[in-house]
């Protein structure tokens, strides 16, 4: 992306004053301005002519082109190079020109988005490329920081407290806080902020997303600033209603922009291919001509010398020698046409075909948010049918993130079983309407006025329970309407609005508000909850907080009866432990029902209950005061604490959530995975959550060998786990392949050991270990161990991460790469893959702006590689096959005659057919192919993913197939050369007039020639269209037509030394000698061809010709359709939890400093003595956060750094 | 039927490309202009002594000049057999190709006034034959000439020999004598002349490659199919369901 300003050198500090526009402007720094395109009307044909001839391919044709200029040496008309070449150059120019139209379309569309900026006091709407550095922006709810890199000056929410959602640019999906610094927090209005001129001098731009460090100078105070107080781009704001920020960082400094690595100029390995292969053809042109210049010099030695009574030497050859030289060039003229111009168009023509193809899919058009496929880069489709390696991000891409109270277990009754498919679009796997049958009504919850309408559940005995007084189920509802640290928010009455720290208890406390638990409103001491249309409001004791270690949370509330309960939420294999003995029987029901949902995929939390003694609860009340204001270990202090209180509880239940999958993720894997794709996956989330995604998108699964864990802190740990992890998968593989075939292989690499493991393992790697796994000396190991495994998760991951990953298999592996993802931070990934997809249709837009190709659900990527790509590339490989077989059968022809004609670079054929016959007689038959050509039909395709291996292995156009279509083009040649030179020898006209002369024979060989090379693209040809036969009946056609016009009495009339032919086409073709050469030529011709293609398909069949045998054979039966296991497995292993933060707000609640005032006068609320809840989040986050970057070690003292 | 008369050269490189360009087909067209001002392709045969040649170029300056005569010796008297010199071109290039220059009158040394012999020729071209529909730039000799032939060997008709009446041979057996005067040299580039007489069939003179050719290949394909269908029968059941993987 360019930048409007100019560039400037690295900046050392930044300096941004607010509001001031003038002193900020000094410092040139980069605007929020877009500009893409290239060229304006004017400077467009200089710059697009200039671009163009930096081309190779088309500077060589303007060098031949000079050539032809030479009298001496010009065996061809000028025009025979000049009008492909224009017509090249054309059709480059119109499809430049329309790309640059677009470019200027979407710069305007950015350029002129709206944000509210605070100019002069008011508000106002200014343009995106407008907004400045130091300017103040107000954001509001749930909209996108979309512009630039804030810090947050103040919010709606008391204290200058800010929710955001990052997940855009981590991936991470459990909200977060964001709170301004106390002084400019209470700038509320916007004369308050118009007045605010601090200077912040901060770090200049970096890719560092949870780092910054700065300064706030205002009103001779200093404040230090750090991530906290920042809003990166990227994120979304959640919870709070404005917000102003100032604005830090602007357009490509931005953290997310820096983050997004370099736009690079993508080629498939085709294209790398072809150009290699256009070297070798150049060389073999160049040898071609040397060796007819050698034949020339001698010739003209020998013979020539002695003919020139009759054909002298032109002027100023005065020997055979430079005779030679000349003829050197007028060969390289002549015989240029194996590297035809025509090639590099027509594959750009045959990929643009491809690309609206998949635009126009409409098994990948999503209803529901009404955004079709799109290809937004044209030239990488073959490449589409060769990816070997998938890089998956996982929020968004293969999950929803939208969390669901899915099925629960009480007192040993599991609820919520059902069966049927997704509401919403219903396409399945095969692109078929799902067969629907009978559709379970939701659960009907109108007998709550507070129910959300968006819950749906599909169990309805669990209502009937509810409403029949179950103990069990109330109280089990009664915990997760208390037991959370969900805030809410009742902007009218009945009209309920909770903010959740993450999906999961959001999701949880919504379902209790539907089964008639409703919580109402808290306050830091009291939680409010509707029980079944009756307000009680529940004293809150204490909130046992939850974190990573403990993995549980409790809260202590007592009743309005004054009975001290503790309600336990938490994962199970920590709470099952933690149970009075008395709970065995129904301890090991739920766990059954726990592995059951697990396997499921689903997230599970266990719940249980323990009443406490008042006496009990005084003492335990008062330790836990003492140790919250001890000034030591009071981490530890506390966790001893809740540890001990949390003991013999009574078990409740288990809750089951379903992390909701995008539709069709699990059926795509599979299929891909039978492909032999291998998919990672990449993600910024937690370990525990993107190991039960894995699990519950069959890329884990109970039946793999192992699932290796690599968790290490350092160098040394990580290189332990993953040697320990190669050992295994080895020690396994030489069980299975005892003794001897094991010696062999050691002596080998050890790469080859681990690609013939036996059984299935998986990876999952922790960011922090990655970071080590990818350093210089290690990255071989990890991506060996890596490689050798079925299924590699990555979490924890950086944005910067994911995109080494992918560089170190495109390094290594010499595989093609995907990679696919929604987010911004899956943009570097994108960028760095040979082919970047992005999910479309969702609130960002940067995957998808820096994509290839984007859609909107990750199932489309089946369609997309097995359908579209296979298709691309088996098209593209025929294409070309059948475009080097083609030149090469056209112009070998003229180095034979060579030898018959003093090597003097007389064409054979008529230089309009030289003309004509890539650009007209035979282009459109092989686009025709090339664009429409299908071996086996889509549902096969889908049907048999093996069919998509020839591709990975590059099987259908690799340097031998092209050695064997230029044999096969040269054999055509020889034999279109020399049957008719047979023949003509000694054959006399049937009016008795000689037959032999050049413009018949030229007649005959290219009528031969073109019948020739149509007939075989007819063999080429595996589907036909109305448009393949138009096509190739048109080629012949027009061939014909034009051969007649040319050699018509008329055009000789107007120009008889430019139609010198005049009369030839009917004198010759009239002669039946003539049909009987071209018959012959065209039999010997295709006769091997078809031979050979019949011996392959009976003795050595493909996979897709049996495919097509076999769909031949059973045409008429009924087709049935391979259905996807769906797999109900019981799994063995323990849930991922449903928590996906780090640690909760309880802190926060009990504190009260997110209480809205309206909300606090209600309660009798005595604040607890200065908790500050802020300063141990900071000290939490202060290790990697804040006090590192501060530049300044003077901080402002109400902040403790 | 009608026995055709050929003359052969071998090693004559009609085919060359410098050879095949040299000529003027708008000047052969009888265009005017070009008549006086020929082509420069037509180099080093385009002028001689400043005036343009008619016609110009190296294919027409090298015209094959040889008069062949044929007799038949019946008890030493020797009968000339009448060789008809018209017919032997295309219709085309007769009427269409080549045109005298136009003009007033029909006097073909006037037309040709301003322009020169090419320097090989002992005649100029207005005085090719006596006949005035074949002579100049339509004579058929130079015609046949002009059309260049694609390989170093070639022939090109020479003469037609009329069958005289349906009950006697054209040629009947006996012996005949062929008088060459000899005017055309090529001892110097190794070149041989021949003289052929041929009939013709529907498919025109006596050519045994086509014959040959179709012969062999016709048997290879039937050999060729044979085998194939063989394997076929053996091993085309491979081609089952069974063999999909997965």
């Amino acid at each position: 992306m360019e930048r409007c300003a100019a560039r400037r050198a690295p900046e050392e500090e930044r300096r941004v004053r607010a509001n001031a526009r003038e002193y900020n402007e000094k410092f040139q720094y980069a605007s929020n301005c877009i500009k893409t395109s290239k060229y304006n009307i004017v400077t467009f044909l200089p710059v697009n002519l200039f671009e163009q001839f930096q081309e190779v391919a088309n500077t060589y044709f303007l060098f031949l082109l000079i050539l032809q200029l030479i009298p001496q040496i010009s065996s061809l008309s000028w025009f025979t190079t000049i009008v492909p070449l224009v017509l090249v150059l054309t059709i480059t120019a119109v499809k430049d020109a329309t790309d640059d139209y677009f470019r200027h379309k979407s710069d305007n569309q950015v350029n002129n988005r709206q944000s509210q900026v605070l100019i002069g006091g008011v508000l106002r709407q200014e343009q995106w490329m407008n907004v400045r550095v130091g300017d103040i922006i107000k954001l509001e709810n749930n909209q996108f920081v979309a512009q630039a890199d804030l810090l947050l000056l103040s919010s709606s929410e008391p204290h200058g407290l800010c929710y955001i959602e990052t997940a855009e640019l981590d991936g991470e999906t459990n909200m977060k806080v964001r709170q301004a610094i106390p002084v400019t927090a209470e700038l509320g209005d916007t004369s308050q902020l118009a007045r605010f001129d601090g200077e912040v001098i901060c770090e200049p731009p970096n890719n560092k997303l949870d780092k910054f460090g700065g300064t706030l100078y205002w009103k001779e105070n200093k404040y230090a600033l750090s991530n906290q107080n920042m809003l990166l781009r990227g994120c979304v704001l959640r919870n709070t209603e404005w917000c102003f920020g100032l604005v830090i960082f602007a357009g490509p400094d931005t953290k997310l922009m820096q983050n997004s690595g370099r736009t690079k100029f993508k080629r498939t390995s085709i294209d790398r291919l072809m150009n290699t292969l256009v070297l070798w053809i150049f060389g073999f042109l160049v040898c071609m001509g040397v060796i007819l210049a050698i034949g020339n010099a001698i010739w003209e030695h020998e013979v020539g010398v002695c003919f020139q009574i009759y054909l002298p030497w032109d002027e100023g050859v005065h020997s055979a020698f430079f005779s030679g030289f000349l003829s050197f060039w007028s060969y390289i003229i002549i015989l240029n046409t194996v590297v035809p111009i025509s090639l590099y168009v027509s594959v750009e023509v045959i990929r643009l075909g491809h690309s609206y193809f998949i635009n126009w899919d409409k098994k990948m058009y999503c209803a529901k948010r009404r955004t079709p496929a799109e290809a937004r880069t044209t030239t990488l489709n073959e490449e589409l049918g060769q990816v070997e390696y998938i890089f998956s991000d996982k929020t968004g891409t293969l999950t929803q993130n939208i969390m669901v109270f899915s099925k629960c277990s009480v007192n040993g009754h599991s609820y919520g079983e059902r069966q049927m498919p997704e509401p919403g679009d219903v396409q399945d796997v095969l692109g078929h309407k799902a067969e629907l049958g009978e559709r379970p009504e939701p659960v009907d919850f109108s007998f709550n006025p507070l129910a959300d309408p968006r819950f749906q559940f599909w169990d309805p005995s669990l209502l009937e329970a509810v409403k029949l007084g179950d103990l069990h189920v109330h109280e089990f509802f009664r915990l997760l309407s208390l037991c959370h640290t969900v805030m809410s928010e009742e902007k009218s009455e009945g009209e309920l609005l909770y903010k959740a720290q993450s999906p999961d208890e959001g999701a949880l406390v919504t379902a209790a508000r539907n089964f008639g638990f409703v919580f109402r409103s808290r306050t830091p001491k009291t939680i409010t909850v509707h029980e079944l249309g009756q307000a009680i409001t529940y004293q809150l004791l204490a909130i046992l907080d939850f974190n990573n270690i403990r993995k549980r949370m409790s809260v202590i509330v007592r009743s309005p009866e004054g009975k001290i309960r503790l309600y336990c939420k938490g994962a199970d294999t920590i709470l099952l432990e933690r149970l009075h003995p008395i709970n065995q029987d129904l301890s090991s029901i739920t766990t059954d029902h726990l592995n059951e949902y697990a396997g499921e995929g689903l997230r599970t939390l266990v719940l249980a209950y323990k009443d406490l003694e008042e006496s009990y609860y005084k003492d335990w009340s008062e330790r836990l005061h003492r140790a919250g204001s001890a000034p030591e270990a009071r981490e530890d202090h506390l966790a001893r604490l809740y540890d001990e209180v949390e003991h013999d509880m009574m078990l409740l239940g288990a809750t089951a959530i379903e992390d909701k999958l995008q539709q069709g993720v699990p059926e795509t894997i599979a299929i891909l995975t039978l492909a032999n794709i291998k998919i990672w996956v990449l993600t910024g989330d937690k370990q525990e959550t993107a190991v039960n995604i894995g699990y519950s998108c069959k890329m884990l699964t109970d039946d793999m060998t192992e699932v290796f864990v690599v968790t290490g802190h350092t160098v040394l740990e990580v290189r332990e786990e993953l040697r320990k992890a190669r050992e295994k998968m080895m020690d396994a593989s030489r069980s299975v392949c005892n003794g001897f075939s094991y010696q062999e292989k050691l002596s080998s690499k050890l790469t080859s050991v681990l690609e013939a493991i036996a059984g299935e393992y998986a990876l999952v790697i922790n960011g922090h270990s990655l970071a080590h796994a990818l350093e210089a000396d290690m990255e071989v190991e990890f991506l060996e161990t890596a490689c050798a495994c079925k299924a590699v998760i990555c979490c924890r991951v950086t944005p910067l991460q994911k995109a080494q990953v992918v560089e170190l298999v495109k390094k290594y592996k010499k595989a093609v790469t995907l990679a696919i993802g929604d987010g911004a931070n899956d943009v570097s990934m994108i960028k760095t893959a040979h082919i970047g997809v992005g999910i479309s249709g969702q609130e960002g837009i940067q995957a998808v702006l820096a994509s290839d190709y984007s859609f909107s659900q990750f199932k489309f990527l089946q369609r997309l590689l097995l359908v579209h790509g296979r298709w691309s590339y088996l098209r593209m490989c025929k294409f070309l096959c059948y475009f080097f077989y083609k030149n090469f059968a056209f112009t070998m022809v003229h180095f034979w005659f060579g030898f018959f004609c003093g090597f003097s670079a007389q064409t054979v054929y008529d230089q309009y057919f030289i003309t004509l016959y890539n650009i007209v007689y035979t282009s459109l038959p092989v686009l025709a192919m090339g664009v429409f050509d299908q071996d086996v039909p889509e549902q096969r395709s889908m049907e048999y993913p093996k069919l998509y291996e020839p591709g990975q292995l590059n099987l259908l156009f690799n340097k031998r197939e092209f050695f064997i279509c230029i044999a096969q083009g040269i054999y055509t040649s020889i034999l279109m050369f020399f049957i008719p030179y047979g023949v003509f020898a000694d054959a006399t006209r049937d009016d008795g007039a000689q037959l032999a002369d050049y413009q018949s024979f030229a007649v005959t060989v290219a009528t031969s020639l073109v019948i020739v090379v149509s007939v075989q693209i007819g063999l080429d040809t595996g589907f036909w269209t109305a448009i393949n036969h138009f096509f190739i009946w048109g080629s012949l056609a027009a061939y014909f037509a034009i051969l007649f016009t040319m050699h018509s009495d008329g055009l000789f009339r107007m120009f008889p030394n430019q139609f010198r032919f005049v009369g030839n086409a009917q004198n010759t073709l009239a002669q039946p000698t003539v049909w009987l050469t071209i018959a012959l030529t065209a039999v010997v011709c295709i006769v091997p061809v078809v031979a050979f293609r019949f011996l392959k398909l009976d003795l050595k069949p493909e996979l897709s010709d049996t495919v097509r045998y076999t769909q031949l054979v059973r045409k008429k039966q009924k087709t049935q359709h391979r259905c996807m296991r769906h797999a109900g497995r019981a799994g063995s292993r323990r849930s991922g939890y449903a928590f996906s933060h780090q640690e909760g707000f309880g802190e926060l609640i009990m504190s009260g400093k997110n209480m809205r005032l309206s909300s606090l006068a209600l309660s009798s609320f005595a604040p607890r003595p200065s908790t500050s809840w802020i300063d141990t989040l900071r000290k939490k986050k202060g290790c990697e956060g804040s006090s590192a970057g501060s530049p300044s070690g003077a901080a402002d003292k109400t902040l403790r750094v | 039927s009608n026995v055709f008369m050929y003359y052969g050269l071998s090693n004559f490189y009609q085919n060359h490309r410098r050879y095949v360009k040299s000529r003027d087909d708008s000047q052969l067209n009888g265009d005017n202009s070009s008549l006086l001002n020929p082509s420069k392709e037509c180099e080093p045969y385009r002028t001689n002594e400043d005036k343009p040649i008619a016609p110009c170029g190296a294919i027409a300056n090298s015209m094959f000049n040889d008069t062949l005569e044929l007799y038949r010796i019946d008890n030493d008297t020797r009968t000339p057999i009448t060789l008809i010199k018209k017919g032997i071109a295309w219709w085309t290039d007769k009427n269409v190709k080549f045109r005298n220059p136009t003009g007033d009158g029909n006097n073909l040394t006037a037309l040709f006034q301003g322009t020169t012999k090419p320097v090989n020729w002992p005649k100029p071209v207005y005085m090719l034959d006596s006949e005035p529909d074949n002579n100049g730039f339509i004579n058929e000799d130079f015609i046949v000439w002009m059309r260049t032939a694609a390989l170093p060997t070639f022939r090109k008709l020479y003469r037609l020999i009329e069958r005289k009446n349906n009950f006697q041979p054209t040629l009947q057996a006996g012996k005949y004598s062929l008088d060459i005067a000899y005017n055309y040299p090529v001892h110097s580039f190794d070149g041989r002349k021949r003289m052929i007489l041929s009939t013709i069939s529907w498919m025109g003179g006596k050519n045994p490659f086509l014959g040959i050719a179709y012969i062999t290949v016709g048997s290879i394909c039937f050999f060729l199919g044979v085998v194939l269908l063989f394997i076929h029968h053996k091993y085309g059941n491979r081609n089952t369901s069974a063999d999909i993987p997965n």
